[in-house]
Order: structure tokens, then sequence, then C-alpha cells
């Protein structure tokens, strides 16, 4: 728990200078994948502590702006740092926690057998796995095969063990899909939970209801950013409080000029 | 420790999976005993191919469990996430290595065991050596499967890759033809082919009471071409894909 904790102030002097307060700087980042231009040209910050939504249809290319930050996706042009660090770079392994869309956890292990494995890649033991059980409420579950159990229990055991080792950045690539509106609420607070104690998040989703549950949001669609704002101030610039009608007219927006 | 930990994790799938173990190990004992009834009265023939397939079995096995292992942790997302952490690709293809020859070396002495003690095999070198080149079999097994699975996508074309990779050197080992009646050219292939010289160390066991250096170079040959797969397997493990 100290080494970590040492490891954090350390990459904070290293990686602090001249960029203080941001998490995550994308430069004019373009991807393709097969022929296709998956990220055109995409240039954004997500801030440190803040909880920042990563919003738009489904194929708009957020898992590939993802997969960019979390450093293998292999990029066109452009640039992705991390706390000042080239995305993917060897010091950033230790501080990026990363959830996969689809649950990537062994089904052939239990949920302890899972989560501690993932602790021993960070040189931690067994209270530290115990502990991002409880955090995601899979107690009761943690002697069960991830193979048997419900959807939203393998999504959660998914993020346990994203969040071992305290992680500085949490990229959660669409972590509520198919989860029951009490357990979405209960992960929203826990996030808010992991932000105000410093951890920057960037949480990946396709349905607005839970943009307003951001503390800032970049909207992107067909592979561009159309918005980088508080929900507060994209609401407001669209003259709309309902953000799914203030995503669309910013859509029209673009789709005019 | 990183590898060591991959290495436990393995292990632990597999302890799940019981109905693998259970394969793993009655699966080679009952060929072998089916060999020994095909083979009832034809002489010394049982000793030469039990021998062999002791070293075959093995390598085949373990080829195909860590293709597919392999393919799975790639197509469930555990690779790439695996990749994110501070683990090392010589962790995971080490880890595997490991794994596999553990459960390799238990498969072999048992597999060993019954081939001397209830089908009467017999040899001049000792059954200790046997189970050494059939752990380095399988050795060799795991990381030609870890380098095929880099060039396969789906199950399906994973398994086409032992038609591809393992039955030729089965077909030109010298277990069906022996190898100096074989065409020049042939000859020649399968002195390029890792497994003969396997089941050539094998046959030295049979022939010599103490083991020939001739043996030692075989096995020597056979780690070293297990080094070559395992290095090109790290070659093929991207972190960064598209």
């Amino acid at each position: 728990m100290k080494s970590t904790e040492a490891r954090r102030a350390f990459s904070q002097i290293k990686g602090g200078g001249g960029v203080v307060g941001q998490g995550i700087e994308v430069k004019d980042l373009v991807v393709e994948r097969g022929k296709r231009e998956v990220l055109r040209g995409i240039t954004c910050t997500v801030p440190t502590g803040q909880v920042t939504g990563l919003l738009g249809p489904s194929g708009s290319g957020k898992t590939t702006l993802i997969r960019a930050i979390v450093g293998v996706q292999i990029v066109k042009s452009g640039s992705v740092t991390v706390f000042g660090e080239p995305a993917g770079s060897a010091e950033l392994r230790r501080t990026v926690g990363y959830v996969t869309q689809a649950p990537s956890v062994y089904a052939d292990l239990t949920v302890r057998e899972n989560v501690r494995y993932f602790a021993a890649l960070y040189g931690l033991g067994a209270p530290e796995a115990e502990r991002a059980i409880d955090d995601v409420g899979l107690k009761e579950a943690a002697g069960q095969l991830v193979g048997n159990l419900s959807g939203g229990q393998r999504s959660r055991a998914s993020l346990a063990c994203a969040l071992i080792g305290t992680p500085r950045l949490l990229v959660l690539d669409e972590p509520t899909v198919g989860l029951d509106p009490l357990l979405r609420a209960d992960l929203w607070a826990k996030f808010h939970a992991l932000a105000k104690a410093g951890t920057t998040l960037l949480v990946s989703s396709h349905v607005m209801d839970e943009a307003g549950r951001c503390d800032r949001l970049l909207l992107i669609r067909e592979g561009r950013l159309i918005g980088d704002d508080t929900p507060a101030a994209i609401r407001e610039r669209a003259g709309t409080d309902d953000l799914e009608e203030a995503f669309l007219r910013r859509i029209r927006e673009q789709v005019t000029a | 420790m990183i590898l060591l930990a991959t290495t436990q994790r393995i292990l632990r799938q597999l302890r799940h999976d019981r109905r693998t173990v259970a394969l793993l190990i009655v699966v080679p004992v009952l060929l072998l005993a089916l060999i020994y009834f095909m083979y009832d009265g034809a002489g010394n023939t049982f000793d030469r191919i039990a021998l062999t397939m002791l070293g075959i079995f093995p390598f085949v096995i373990m080829f195909l469990v860590t293709s597919i292992a392999m393919l799975r942790e790639r197509t469930t997302g555990t690779l790439e996430r695996l990749l994110t952490t501070p683990m090392g690709k010589l962790d995971l293809l080490f880890g595997y290595g490991l794994a596999f020859s553990l459960a390799a070396a238990v498969q072999g002495v048992v597999a060993t065991g019954a081939a001397y003690w209830l089908l009467g095999l017999t040899t001049m070198g000792s059954a200790g050596l046997v189970v050494v080149v059939a752990v380095l079999n399988a050795v060799l097994g795991v990381a030609l499967g870890l380098f095929c699975s880099a060039f396969a996508r789906t199950e399906f074309q994973a398994v086409q890759f032992l038609p591809v990779v393992v039955v030729p050197q089965i077909l030109l080992c010298g277990l069906f033809v022996p190898r100096e009646q074989m065409a020049g050219w042939l000859e020649a292939i399968s002195n390029a082919l890792p497994l003969t010289y396997a089941v050539d160390a094998l046959l030295q066991v049979g022939q010599f009471a103490e083991p020939t250096s001739e043996m030692w170079w075989d096995l020597v040959i056979v780690a070293g071409a297990a080094v070559v797969a395992l290095v090109l397997a790290a070659a093929t493990l991207r972190r960064r894909t598209a």
C-alpha cells in the first residue's frame, strides 16, 4: 500500500510539470482500423480528479479512442499522453486501470482467484484483492466461478480487477451495460467517490441518461469530437435541459455547417 | 513474482476443468494399452512404438491445449487487458510454458509408469530419461502452440494448425519409415523438424543402458527449437494491435 502511494507521488512530480490538472491529452489523433478511418483527428483533454463521460452512438469510435488511451491501439498519427507520459508506456501500466467492454476476466476461475491474480500482477496480496471484491459488492459471490455469474456480476468482477492498486486513471468502456438501475446508481456513486479521492475517470457510454452523471462530457460522432464541456454548459448552449436533445442539436449544427 | 502468479493462475484454470485433467492423464495410457494389444506377439515392435509414442503424446496434446488456451486469452480480451498491466510478455509465455510442463510431467510420469509396469515396456536406458524427454517434448509443443496461436483468429483455425505443424513431424520422425530408408529430400525435411530429434533421443534410451552423447545432442536441439519458438511467439505478441 505504501509503495503505491510512493509511486503515485513520484509520477506526479515526474508527469505533473506544465500539464497540471490534465490527466489525458489527445492531439490530432487519427486511427485507421481496416481500411476505415475510425478516428479523424481528435483533440481533447481529460481533467484529473473528475468523471469524464465519453458519449457517442455505437460505432462512433469510443472504444478505439479508449484503446489508444490505454496504449493498445496502433495509431496512424497524432499523440496521446497520460499524466505527461506517452500512452502505453511502461510506467503507466502501473497507474492506469482498464475495463474492456466485454468483461475480460477468466470464466473458469472464481471471482477471488481472478482478482487475486490481477493483484499479484501489481505485486499486491490477498487483502488488496478482498478490498476490491468488497468495493464492487461481490463479497458473497467471491467463491463462485465467473462463468456461473450473471452478466452484471461478471462486469463487476471485471471492474474489481481494475480497482487493484488504486489506479490514478480508470478507463471504463461501457461499464454499466446490462446492469439493473440500482446497481448502476451504486456504481456511479462509486465512480464519484473515486474521483473525490483523486482518481481520474474516463467512462464511455452510449446511454444519454448517464451523461448527466458526469462532471464533464466528450461527445464524439463518426470519429470526430463534436462537444467537450460540462453537462450544464452543453445544455445551456443547446437551449434544452434534455442532454439527448442537446446532443442531437449539436449533430444537426455539424451537418449543416 | 508475475511469472509464478501466472503459472499458478493457468494451473488453477486447469484444475477447475476436471474433465480435461482426467483426459490428459487417462487417454495416453489407454492409447498405449491399445498399441500393446495391436502388437501383441509381434516381438519388440511394441517397445519401439510405445517408446516413440511416449514422446509424441505430450507434444501433440500440449500443442493443442496451448493453442486453444492462448486463443481464448486473445478472444476474451484478457490478453489485451494483461498487456496494459505491468506484466511482461515473457512472464505470460513462460507462465504457459511452466504450467503446461508441470502438467506434462504428471502426464509423463503416469504414462511412462503404466508403459513399464502394466504393459511391460523394456528399454536399455532408464525410465527417468524417458520422462525427461516427454517433458521436453511438451515444452516444444507449448512453444509451437503459443507461436501458432498468433496466426489463428478462431478455434477452427487453431485446430487446423495440428495437421499443418504437428502431423508432418509425426510422419517424418522415423516412426512409420526408418529415416535411413527415406528419399534424400524427405530425410532432409525430417532433419529440419524438431520432433525427429526427440524421437531419436527416445530410441537412444531404448538401445543403450547409459545416456549417449547423441541423446544429449538430440535434447539440446529440441530445447533449442523450443526456445526459438518462444522467441518467435514473443515477437508476434504485440502490445499494440490494429
